[in-house]
């Protein structure tokens, strides 16, 4: 199969469709507007569900309906829209409901600007809305990645029954790149005996509910949550490195930025200076083992984040080391993007002033 | 005339329509460079309201530099993506003493804005290019292309004038892409009844491409942020 070229936001949408999305729902918001207008039509085209929602708040609770029952859906936004979104996640999670998210952050805070962001960071890993829960978190750094991890992320949220965020930023959203279809391995259909699909073959029907107002209840809900969360930790952690061997510095980003570093990288090869990329490629689970392995190597001498945030996943960096490395930190806020020589220029600094 | 000048007449007022991703930008961009280059007083417009990235008012300091004026929305609102545009457009379409390229957005929607000056963009004999890309999706069957150029005419209220091929993948274009997409290019101008008004191409491709005529190489501006003031691509 020859390559084609593919908007980010468009491509995204296809990937869905290809995933089995079976409902769409969302409400317009730049940077990812090609998402919901590609979506529109294809769906149409597969005979599956569209529905612009009078809001944001009112697409994601269209998605918990679908997901409760049984469908694969999925929502997308930008920023301010997915702030929206959060009571929603919550519940998502709270009935334990497999969705999928795609937020194209754009530079807030509040309304902000439509160009490119990774500042929602925290919003994505922390704890989305309110409670203890968690959801995966995919950071793609290129669009064929956005595809597959797309294709992956319906397969991912229906295993784990827990909502997945597609996190990028608007420059993937709106760039283009030359990609490939892969054909996918056929998917065993997945079993949800759990679904609100009426009676069934069960002589009852199913209740899907975040409300557990029994508390000893709710803390056995909770403890099971967080055994799950363990679960994912230990089996769904990815990451890529590259060039981290013999490396004197270790640059740690994600998604556009982690392109960019990787430039800043290349450069700095050719005047000798060995930096190396550690890019997790799931935000959360943050691949914290690996990342630590990566920067204790013999002859590492910093850890340099560098974020279009003014420094988010640089706490988990530096959790992650602890204080067995130096972490520094690179970033650009507000829709600004960081430059490939302006973080030579970092590195070099680092490595020169000793501040290692 | 040199076979392979471009462009080949010397038209007052250059439209330039397509598919989203086709390259209308770059294409506009080096047009209007090689129009300075020629002393022909290039006004750039960039008409582009259904795209909130990658628009060519991002290469304005560039461009006016070169000598091609650019005629783009307000700073005050160059950022944002309003269905608005600054009344200087008309001096693209108007100005007897400027040549006027208009950097129209992409498809049907893309072109929709060019209704309101249709009857004074046709007063000027005007080229109408529309840019084709086969590698992407809706453009990849002459069919498919046929439709599209229609439907941009439809709503655009104007008839294309000639299809500039401009087959590529960004950095992974290669003559073989290049010379099949101009195969494609002269099948869809034939069914189209218009000629190919020129073959676009990377520039570092031009030793492979002396088949082509009128020629257009390319040298790519609206680069991603990792390619930037570093030399090199990834």
């Amino acid at each position: 199969m020859s390559k084609e070229l593919w908007k980010g936001n468009e491509a995204i949408g296809e990937a869905a469709v290809r995933a089995g999305c079976d409902a769409y729902f969302g409400y317009p918001i730049t940077p990812q507007n090609e998402i919901p207008e590609y979506m529109s039509r294809r769906m149409q085209e597969e005979h599956r569900v569209f529905v612009q929602a009078e809001s944001e708040i009112a697409a994601i609770n269209m998605v918990y309906g679908a997901a409760a029952a049984g469908m694969r859906a999925m929502t997308s936004s930008s920023s301010p829209g997915i702030s929206l979104k959060q009571e929603g996640i919550s519940y998502l999670i709270g009935a334990e409901l497999p969705a999928v998210i795609v937020n194209m952050m754009r530079g807030g805070p509040g309304l902000g600007t439509i160009q490119p962001s990774q500042s929602d960071y925290f919003q994505a890993t922390r704890s989305p809305g309110h409670g203890d829960g968690r959801m995966i978190v995919l950071a793609p750094s290129g669009i064929q990645e956005a595809v597959d991890l797309m294709q992956d992320a319906f397969d991912l949220a229906d295993r784990w029954r827990t909502p997945v965020m597609m996190l990028a930023d608007g420059m993937i959203g709106q760039m283009m790149e030359p990609i490939e279809w892969k054909q996918r391995p056929a998917q065993p259909p997945v079993d949800k005996p759990w679904a609100a699909t009426g009676q069934a073959d069960r002589g009852h029907t199913n209740f899907v509910t975040s409300l557990r107002l029994d508390s000893v209840d709710n803390e056995a809900f909770n403890q099971a949550l967080q055994e799950k969360y363990s679960q994912i930790r230990e089996q769904e952690t990815r990451w890529e490195e590259i060039d981290c061997e013999g490396a004197e510095l270790i640059l740690v980003a994600f998604g556009t930025t982690a392109r960019i570093a990787l430039s800043a990288a290349r450069k700095l090869r050719q005047e000798g200076i060995k930096a190396g990329l550690f890019r997790p490629i799931t935000l959360w689970p943050f691949p914290s083992e690996a990342l630590l392995k990566a920067a204790t190597q013999p002859g590492v001498r910093a850890a340099l984040a560098v974020e279009m945030s003014a420094g988010q996943m640089v706490e988990d960096v530096r959790l992650t080391l602890c204080g067995a490395k130096p972490v520094h930190f690179f970033g650009r806020t507000g829709g600004m993007i960081p430059e490939p020589a302006q973080v030579a220029q970092e590195i070099r600094r680092i490595l020169k002033e000793g501040q290692a | 005339m040199n076979a392979s000048a471009f462009p080949q007449a010397g038209h007052r007022l250059y439209v330039i329509v397509g598919p989203y991703g086709s390259g209308k930008t770059e294409v506009s961009i080096n047009l209007a460079l090689r129009l300075a280059a020629q002393g022909r007083h290039p006004a750039l417009a960039d008409l582009d309201i259904v795209n909130p990235y990658f628009r060519s008012r991002e290469k304005t300091a560039m461009l006016e530099g070169a000598g091609v004026r650019v005629i783009a929305p307000d700073p005050a609102t160059a950022a944002a993506d309003l269905p608005a545009l600054p009344a200087a457009v008309w001096q693209a379409i108007l100005a007897q003493d400027l040549t006027g390229v208009l950097d129209v957005g992409g498809d049907r929607n893309g072109a929709r804005v060019l209704a309101g000056f249709a009857g004074k963009i046709d007063e000027q004999t005007p080229a109408v290019w529309y840019v084709l890309n086969r590698t992407r999706p809706g453009n990849q069957t002459v069919q498919q292309a046929l439709h599209s150029l229609r439907e941009i005419e439809a709503y655009a209220s104007l008839r294309v004038t000639g299809i500039i091929s401009n087959t590529h993948l960004l950095h992974e274009t290669t003559a073989e892409l290049v010379l099949d997409g101009a195969a494609f290019a002269r099948e869809v101008a034939a069914l189209a009844k218009v000629p190919v008004a020129g073959y676009a191409f990377p520039r570092a491709l031009t030793d492979g491409m002396h088949g082509l005529h009128p020629q257009l190489p390319l040298t790519l501006y609206m680069n991603r942020p990792w390619e930037m003031n570093m030399g090199e691509m990834i």
